[in-house]
């Protein structure tokens, strides 16, 4: 049996109804993972939307995986983020804590050192905007919870390649 | 009002006559009473009315695969677009080029739970190569000739235009199929890359064993590409294996021809694919019905595979030589870069390689023991071969036991000549598949092979053959079993045969009559002959009824989980083989 290995995968489709069903059905169909999914327009002018897919599998899944994505009739461009060469790779959460008194001081303090902005304050609460790699946030939403984490809402993760080349 | 300006069903009839479509099967229902309306109100476009949905997609099927065209298909909504999903699956496995249309409620009312409102686009998109729900009349034109491009280029295959009722009565402005711009992202490659053709001439050069494995893919292609095909394996001489599917696209009167390769396929074809050491794949997908098991196939063999869809590739079996592209223009490539470096095979090895092929070949695998006292499924189906062998005869077939004989014992010298359920394995295809081929070939002689299981699943389109008065000829290989299934059973599950016999199966002479078509049944051996006269002599629709041995066993088989050269020959070889491993059982 091969290595499972982790890839980011970058799609570039027509925004169109159903694009991004069709990206899902087909992991789902054809029983793919899916660790994390993005999408977003990107480019109104030429109605181009980005889904940034994370997923793993063996290299011959992966290799599938970008086949059949390709093959789909709206879907632009696949590129593989991960065998491309280096790509910077960020996530955005909100993390609302509650609570009084030492624990909501040690938290601001912790959120200054993770750079974490805070988006929303009232008496008792707080919103912590941050954004990093995956691990920086799991470790900053790890240091929070013993102090009063209430929910967490995560983007998953955004990507886009090192360097002056496209995508 | 402008030459241009139409309601969205006359739109509908304009794109199908521009799109060159003359037939269109279907059925009609609330939905798309607009469009019947406008077929109702012309007479270039001819409808093909059927008795339920998914027989108008088979029976498109048929006709596309008999003439290479897109066969069409219009059904109502709700029901109308569900029962169609069985016959899009089957064109998308088999890559049927299928342009269906469905109804839709308006616009309005979509995800009201309207009447006969399903959610289409969503329960087809797995099922389809692409799919569209046009909301805008202005988008209609362009979507419908996008939709015959997408079904018909690259990897063919189905697609659904679904199309709520208020669009089909707005107005707006038709576009010719010139006129609209391909999209960016729908590019379907099909020039070979040449570094890749470079290497797989040396591959094809340096062979000392080997064995071409074409599949539907060169059908598919064309005439060209099967043409192609025979001008390479001429060129070397090397031997070559069919596909399921790829019946037809070199003549099994050939001696180089090893027969069909697979779970149901000869001899000398399974063993030459697992010894030999260069594999050129030609438009075909190493099916796990071809490979078996995997970790076994084809173990000392370098592998060429062509293929016009990139997903294919390294699917299943992980090749060395991977072109992506069509058949005819990789086949066109390989043969010109032969004749450039001057090629000439390896006559040694060659010969060697042969000698071994006709070694297996002796074993005469698809032997079976004749009777005078019952009628052999296999008989039945040579003497038909026998005596139709000289008509321009096309085939259909259902699912099951008949299927494989027909596939191993009817030799089929050109393509376009065999439609058969591959992927999918529909029952049920091979009736309605008849009346589309016979629609497209109207004086051919158009020969469903059936099981008395499979014709009962579509036995209503015997009303739709009759009201056209297509001469389409029904010869059921009547078991009494499915028969595949209870071979399984006796194999796998101890002789325990669950359900897979039909008690109180209809007499299919009277069957016929009730219909308005001609009956026969046969039951001797010595009347075999005479049935298929009289059935090749009535100008019309007849069912043969052909009794016979309920026991037989199809042969040969490479069971489940089994490799190539495990493959079980006959009833005494199987005692020998002992019982499928725990592994292979859970296979299908």
């Amino acid at each position: 049996m091969s290595e499972i290995e982790r890839h980011t995968i970058a799609v570039l489709v027509d925004n169109e109804p159903g694009v991004l069903a069709r990206v899902i059905g087909l992991f789902s169909g054809r029983g793919y993972n899916i660790e994390s999914l993005t999408v977003a327009e990107v480019d109104r002018a030429n109605n181009l939307s980005r889904i940034t897919v994370v997923t793993s599998g063996t290299p011959m899944i992966i290799e599938q995986i970008k086949a059949q994505l390709s093959r789909l009739v709206p879907v632009r461009v696949v590129h593989d983020l991960t065998e491309e060469g280096p790509s910077v790779e960020r996530e955005l959460v909100l993390v609302k804590m509650a609570g009084a008194g030492e624990r909501r001081i040690e938290s601001l303090r912790l959120a200054d050192i993770f750079r974490a902005r805070v988006v929303d304050s009232t008496i008792e609460s707080f919103v912590f905007e941050i954004t990093g790699s995956t691990e920086k946030l799991d470790a900053f939403i790890n240091l929070m919870k013993p102090l009063g984490l209430v929910d967490v809402s995560r983007t998953g993760v955004v990507a886009i390649s090192r360097g002056a080349g496209k995508f | 009002m402008a030459a241009d300006q139409m309601n969205g069903a006359e739109m509908v009839i304009k794109a199908l006559g521009d799109q060159g479509v003359d037939v269109v099967f279907g059925y009609p229902g609330g939905a798309v009473l607009p469009i019947y309306d406008a077929l109702f109100m012309q007479n270039r476009l001819r409808h093909i009315l059927v008795r339920h949905e998914q027989g108008a997609v088979h029976a498109a099927e048929g006709y596309a695969r008999s003439t290479g065209k897109v066969g069409v298909v219009l059904v109502t909504s709700g029901p109308g677009a569900t029962n169609a999903v069985t016959g899009l699956t089957d064109a998308l496995m088999d890559s049927v080029p299928i342009v269906c249309l469905t109804g839709q409620v308006p616009t309005h009312l979509i995800g009201n739970d309207a009447f006969q409102e399903a959610d289409t686009t969503g329960i087809t998109r797995p099922c389809t190569k692409h799919n569209y729900l046009v909301k805008d009349v202005n988008d209609l034109a362009r979507v419908l000739h996008e939709a015959f491009y997408v079904a018909r280029t690259g990897r063919p295959g189905p697609v659904v235009v679904d199309l709520p009722k208020d669009v089909l009565f707005a107005t707006g402005t038709y576009r010719a199929p010139e006129t609209v711009e391909q999209r960016k992202s729908y590019r379907p490659q099909t020039e070979p890359d040449p570094a890749r053709i470079a290497e797989a001439l040396e591959l094809i050069a340096r062979a000392k064993k080997p064995l071409f494995y074409g599949g539907g893919g060169i059908i598919n292609s064309g005439e060209r590409a099967c043409k192609l095909f025979g001008e390479l394996i001429e060129l070397t001489g090397y031997p070559c294996t069919l596909t399921l599917m790829g019946l037809g696209a070199f003549p099994a009167s050939d001696k180089r021809l090893l027969g069909l390769v697979g779970m149901h396929g000869t001899y000398e074809s399974n063993l030459a694919m697992h010894d030999c050491d260069v594999m050129i794949n030609v438009g075909a997908r190493f099916d796990d019905r071809v490979t078996g098991k995997l970790a076994a196939f084809a173990p000392h063999s370098k592998k060429i595979h062509i293929d016009i869809d990139p997903s294919n590739i390294n699917k299943n079996v992980r090749v060395d030589v991977p072109v992506v592209g069509d058949a005819a223009k990789v086949l066109e490539a390989l043969i010109a870069g032969l004749k450039a470096r001057r090629f000439a095979p390896d006559r040694a090895a060659l010969g060697k390689w042969w000698k071994q092929i006709e070694e297996w070949r002796k074993r005469d695998s698809l032997h079976y023991e004749n009777s005078d006292k019952i009628i052999k499924p296999q008989y039945a189906i040579e003497r038909l071969y026998a005596l139709t062998r000289d008509r321009d005869t096309f085939i259909t077939t259902e699912v099951g036991q008949h299927q494989m004989w027909a596939a191993q014992l009817f030799k089929f010298e050109r393509p376009f000549h065999w439609m058969t359920s591959g992927g999918l394995g529909t029952m049920g295809y091979g009736l309605p598949a008849a009346v589309g081929v016979q629609i497209a070939h109207p004086d051919a002689l158009v020969i469903d092979i059936a099981g008395e299981a499979s014709i009962l699943m579509n036995i209503q389109e015997m009303s739709t053959i009759c009201q056209y008065r297509l001469p389409v000829k029904v010869f059921i290989i009547n078991n009494q079993y499915m028969g595949m299934v209870r071979q399984w059973q006796e194999l796998l599950h101890g002789a325990r045969y669950s359900e897979s016999y039909t008690a109180a199966l209809p007499d299919f002479v009277k069957l016929a009559e009730a219909f308005g078509a001609k009956g026969l049944r046969v039951t001797a051996p010595a009347e075999v002959d005479r049935a298929i006269k009289e059935m090749l002599a009535i100008d019309g629709p007849v069912i043969v009824d052909v009794a016979v041995d309920p026991a037989e066993n199809c042969f040969p088989m490479i069971p489940s989980g089994a490799a190539h050269n495990e493959m079980i020959l006959g009833p005494a070889d199987r005692k020998a083989a002992g019982p499928v491993s725990e592994e292979g059982m859970v296979l299908v």
